[in-house]
This record gives C-alpha cells, structure tokens and sequence, in this order.
C-alpha cells in the first residue's frame, strides 16, 4: 500500500502544478491589457532584437527582449495567451457539446440512433486527420474561426466514441433500470442519472482536447494560416524566433517554454484527473 | 483495439494453412483500399471544389480582364459543370494525369513524386529510430521492473508522449542546432555539395554509391527531424512493449526457461520478446501512419524539401490540382502501410501459423 499512496501523492502534485500554471496563464491572459508591459504590437527599430534584462545590452522594461522588430517579447507572450486560451475554450467546448451529446445519445438509446452515430464515426475515424486538417484549412482559408471549425469537425469522435461506451455500460447498470421503474421518461433518465455519471470522463477528455487545440493553433499560426501575422501567438512568434534563432534566440525560446509548459499542463492535469477519478487508484 | 477484430479472428480461424489466410486477407484488404481510396477521390475532389475564392484569379496579375478568367477556367477545365469535372479528373487520374499544379505550372504527378522519396526515407528512419528507441526502453524497463530504473522510463515515456513531435522538434533545434549545433536545422542536404545522384532516394542512393561523405551530410539533415518524429512513436512502443513483455514473464513457458537456468536477459530476449511483440506491431501499424502525417508539419520546421512541405505550400498557395494530389498520395501511402502491417500481422501470429 505504501507504493501506492506514494503514487498518489505524485500524482497530486502534478495536478496541482498543472493546474496552478494553467490559473497563472488564465489570469495572465484576462489581464493581459494592462499587465503587459509594452504594447505587443508597437514597432521600434532602434529596439530592435534587444536581449532579455540579465543579459548585457538589455534595456529597462523589455524583460524578455525585443524581437527584431523592437516589440517586445513578454507583452506579445501575454497577448498570444489570449489567443491560445480562447481557441482552447471555444474548440474545446464546442467539440466537447458536440461529441459527448452524439456518445451519450447513441450509448444510451441505441437502436437506429445508435447505428447512425456510430457509422458516422467510423467514417470519421477512416479518414487520417492530418489529411482532414489539411483539406479543412484549405476549403475554410486562413483564420481563427476556420482552426476553431477544423477542430470541432475532426476530434468531436473522440469524444463521441468515449462517451458512447461509457454510458452504454452504465445504461446497463441496476440504478438505471431502478430509476425507469420509479417512473422517470428515458430522457430524464439519460439527463439526471445516466450525465452524471459519464461527467468524470467528459472532463477529462475536455481537459485533453484543450490541449490539443493550443498546439493546433501554434502549428497552424507557425504556418502562418493562423489569424495575421501581425497579431500576437506563440507559433507565430516561434516561427519569427526561428528565422533569427542564430541572432537572437529569446524570440523563439520564451513563446516555446510557455507552449511546451501550458501544452503540458493540459496533458498532466487530464492523466491526473484521470487518476484521480479512477476507482481502481482511489 | 481494432473495431471488428474479434470476428475476423474467427473468420481467420475456420480457414485452413496461412497461405488461404494470407491470400484471404490479401484479397479483403485490397478491396477495402480500393473502396477508401475511391471514398477519400470523391470526398477530396468536391470538398475542394466548395472552396471560396477564384483560384484562377489569383493566378492572373491584377488587372486582368474577366475574359482572360474565363479563358484561363477553361484551360483547367473549371468552367465545367462539376460532374463532368470529376469525370474529367478520374479519367486523367486513371491515365496517370493528376492535373496542373496552378502556381509551378507541372504536372502534379512529377511533382508529388519528386518529393515522395524524402518524405519517404524521413518517415522510415524515423520509425527505425522509434522502434530501436522505444525497443531499448521496453527491454530495460522489463530486466529492471518495479526498480528505480523502471520508474525513470517510465516518467520519460509519459513526458515524451505528453508533448506533440512539433514541440519536440523545436527543442531539438535548440539543444543540437544551437546549443551544442552537431546537427543541420534546415534543408535535406548542403546545397553546395554536389549530388550525382539519378533517384531522389538520397540517403539510399549515397549508400549504394558508397559516397560516405554524402550519407554523413544528409544523416545529420535528417536526424533531428526524425527523432522529434520518433519520441512519441518511441513512448508508445517502450509503453506496450514493456507492458506485454512483463506479461509475457509471469507465463509458465517463460518460468520453465528460468528453471532451465537461462539468464534473466536471455529470458526476456530470447523466450518473451517474440510473443510479446506482437501486440505492438499491430499497434506500430497505425500508429507509423500518424508519423507519416506528422512529417507535413516536421518538414516545414526543418525545412525539409518533402511532400509534406510542399503541402503546406500548396495549401497557402491555394493550389487545388496539388492539394488533390498530395492529400491522395498520403491516402495511398496510409491504406498501403495498413494493408501491409495486415500482412505482417497474418504472416507472425503464430496462432494462424499453427491453425
């Protein structure tokens, strides 16, 4: 038993740092407007490709450096967060309403509905989805709403699938079959008994999928079919910092350190969530 | 894991000998691919026609007039009604003919298949790469397990899949790019050297040609972009192998070995290893086509000169003869690398050897 309090214990301190940096980047991106401390996208020649404050050449207030355009790199960190966290919530909840609405009605009333949802899926699964994307972004142009679509349209499966299994076992359950008895309609049932119990899983899969769609718009701005060029994001800094990465290598290491930490996090607090919310562990 | 493999294994089963198995297979599975492959002609080929913006337009200097668009349409055949479009196109794809590329004005085919071999050699080195990578892992992690070292792999595999190859490549070409720079960071091979080469199979080329120095340059072309490809690939091997492997040793086949007075590394190597193995090859099977999906973005990040770079290009570009190409191409490579982990599955599984 010690081995496993020990596992618990770790796991728990990877929730709560992943959590912990996920809050910082929230609150950090809501008050992005003020705490930064330059405009992200004011240009100053003179400023170009200054170096981050330890090092020398650094100007005051430029914390991370300038990129060479002289805007500064924390502020345009900050801002991108906006963009990153907003695809995040939006894809994510969309995807998320989509799939686990689709998986609950066809693991719980089966039948035909069952069978169409789930030929959907397979249909979906068939296709790679880089291909998918591909064609997607192609079709939709450039932009946020169209990364917002492609991920909807691509990954609500994963959520479909999950869910679909999982209240088809619980449908099978006794409380389920207690709670027809005692009267309640086939819709309530799957509302009131059969959602919650399926909620555990759904936030773990939502944590996951906001995940997946930060890396999807920094790929997608890396290639510069994100929102424009101008505007802050990480993977259009990346892509700047990539450019200049033998001259000024802060313009690509800051945005990555925070890609990678908030990428991460997502990844850990899910898998923590998931620990956590497994009977087996607890 | 696989939706339906529970029938096909009975299927499998009421067959006689492999070679009916293998040739059953063959025969289902290629059938399948001709299906999806036409799925994925029609899905592609009117998806694209949706798209908003008059491609041809773009094509023209501005200030063209409406009858040189007209005229230009007509030259790719985009005045048609969209049926006899498709018609058109399936014809000429049946023919070999995939169409103009729109902004390089050559035929999509040489195009597409001056980059397949790049894309092509990445992918493979990758895998091996993945396959000796995660092997390593596994193996350690059996001899050593419920040890400290079990539990270091098993941090490092979580860590390496928690992260996409897109991130790992950048960190790659910061830690041997710039750091420690060892490695080239773009391009697939310094352009001032001179290639006599007659493929576009570069790495292979140089080896046959016994041109050393020219495999050297173009291994360390490559190397970052295939490892950044091959650490998630590698978790997930080092993961189910470790996990079968394990499962494997507590097997009364594998104690009887042990009382035989074989070493425990001999054990696992010689007695465990080929059992266990084959839960992960299927596993590699599908997951060798996400890393052929992951070199479209890989590719760009190292300036790679492959047919996922050229995607990109194409898809910025807005040029839909291309765009149709690649996206088939990758579907044929795709449904070609199940068809033949299908085969492999059919051909190892001493189960089916023995019915």
């Amino acid at each position: 038993m010690d081995g496993r309090s020990l596992i618990r214990r770790r796991a728990g301190l990877r929730l709560w740092l992943s959590a912990g940096w996920l809050m910082l980047l929230g609150i950090a991106a809501l008050l992005a407007p003020w705490i930064a401390p330059k405009d992200p996208l004011a240009q100053d020649l003179f400023l170009g490709r200054l170096p981050p404050f330890w090092m020398a050449g650094a100007e005051p207030g430029y914390w991370l450096g300038t990129d060479s355009l002289g805007r500064d790199v924390l502020s345009r960190i900050l801002h991108g967060a906006r963009v990153a966290l907003l695809v995040a919530l939006v894809a994510g909840t969309i995807t998320c309403l989509i799939g686990a609405t689709l998986g609950l009605l066809a693991g719980f009333l089966r039948g035909w509905v069952d069978m169409v949802i789930s030929r959907l899926i397979d249909i979906w699964m068939a296709f790679p989805p880089v291909l998918f994307s591909i064609l997607l972004i192609a079709v939709l142009g450039p932009g946020l709403t169209s990364i917002i679509i492609a991920i909807v349209v691509i990954d609500w499966t994963r959520f479909a699938r999950v869910v679909r299994a999982e209240a088809m076992a619980q449908g099978a359950m006794d409380y389920v079959a207690s709670a027809r008895v005692a009267g309640r309609g086939r819709i309530g049932t799957m509302v009131r008994e059969i959602l919650p119990n399926v909620l555990p899983t759904v936030v773990v899969l939502l944590t996951l999928e906001m995940g997946i769609a930060v890396i999807v718009e920094a790929i997608l701005s890396f290639v510069n079919l994100s929102i424009s060029t101008d505007d802050p994001t990480w993977g259009g800094m990346i892509a700047e910092g990539r450019t200049s990465i033998h001259q000024a290598w802060w313009v690509l290491v800051f945005p990555l350190i925070t890609l990678f930490l908030t990428v991460l996090s997502f990844s850990q607090l899910g898998e923590g969530l998931k620990d956590r919310f497994d009977p087996v562990l607890r | 894991m696989i939706p339906g493999g529970a029938a096909k294994q009975d299927m499998r089963h009421r067959v006689t000998g492999t070679g009916m198995v293998i040739l059953r297979t063959l025969l289902t599975r290629l059938l399948t691919t001709v299906i999806t492959l036409a799925g994925v002609a029609v899905i592609v080929f009117f998806v694209i026609r949706v798209v908003p913006g008059n491609p041809i337009a773009m094509m023209l200097p501005p200030g063209a007039t409406e009858e040189d668009i007209a005229r230009l349409s007509a030259l790719y055949g985009l005045d048609k009604p969209l049926v006899t479009q498709f018609g058109i196109w399936v014809a000429g794809v049946l023919q070999g003919d995939f169409g103009t590329s729109i902004t390089t004005r050559q035929p999509v085919l040489d195009l597409v298949l001056g980059r397949l071999p790049a894309t092509l050699e990445l992918s493979i080195m990758a895998l091996v790469m993945a396959v000796i990578l995660g092997g390593t892992a596994a193996l350690i992690g059996t001899r050593y397990r419920g040890g400290r070292r079990e539990g270091a792999i098993d941090v490092a595999n979580g860590m390496a899949l928690s992260v996409p190859d897109f991130l790992w490549g950048l960190v790659l070409i910061l830690l041997f790019g710039v750091l420690w720079p060892v490695f080239h960071i773009s391009g697939r091979v310094t352009p001032s050297l001179e290639l006599p080469f007659t493929t576009d199979f570069y790495l292979f080329e140089s080896l046959i040609r016994l041109r050393f120095d020219l495999w050297a340059d173009i291994v360390a072309h490559m190397f970052m972009p295939a490892l950044a490809l091959a650490i998630p690939l590698a978790a997930i091997i080092g993961q189910l192998l470790k996990q079968s492997l394990k499962e494997t040793m507590n097997l009364d086949y594998v104690t009887l070995a042990r009382t035989k007075g074989y070493g425990e590394a001999r054990v696992i190597l010689r007695e465990a290893l080929r059992n266990a193995a084959l839960p992960t090859l299927t596993l590699v099977g599908v997951q060798f086509t996400f890393l052929i999906g992951g070199t479209v973005i890989i590719e760009r990040l190292f300036s790679y000169e492959g047919l996922g770079n050229m995607a990109i290009d194409a898809v910025v570009n807005r040029d839909l003869p291309l765009i149709q190409g690649i996206v088939l191409l990758f579907a044929l490579i795709f449904t070609a690398v199940n068809l033949i982990v299908d085969l492999l599955y059919a051909v190892l599984n001493p189960r089916l050897r023995h019915a």
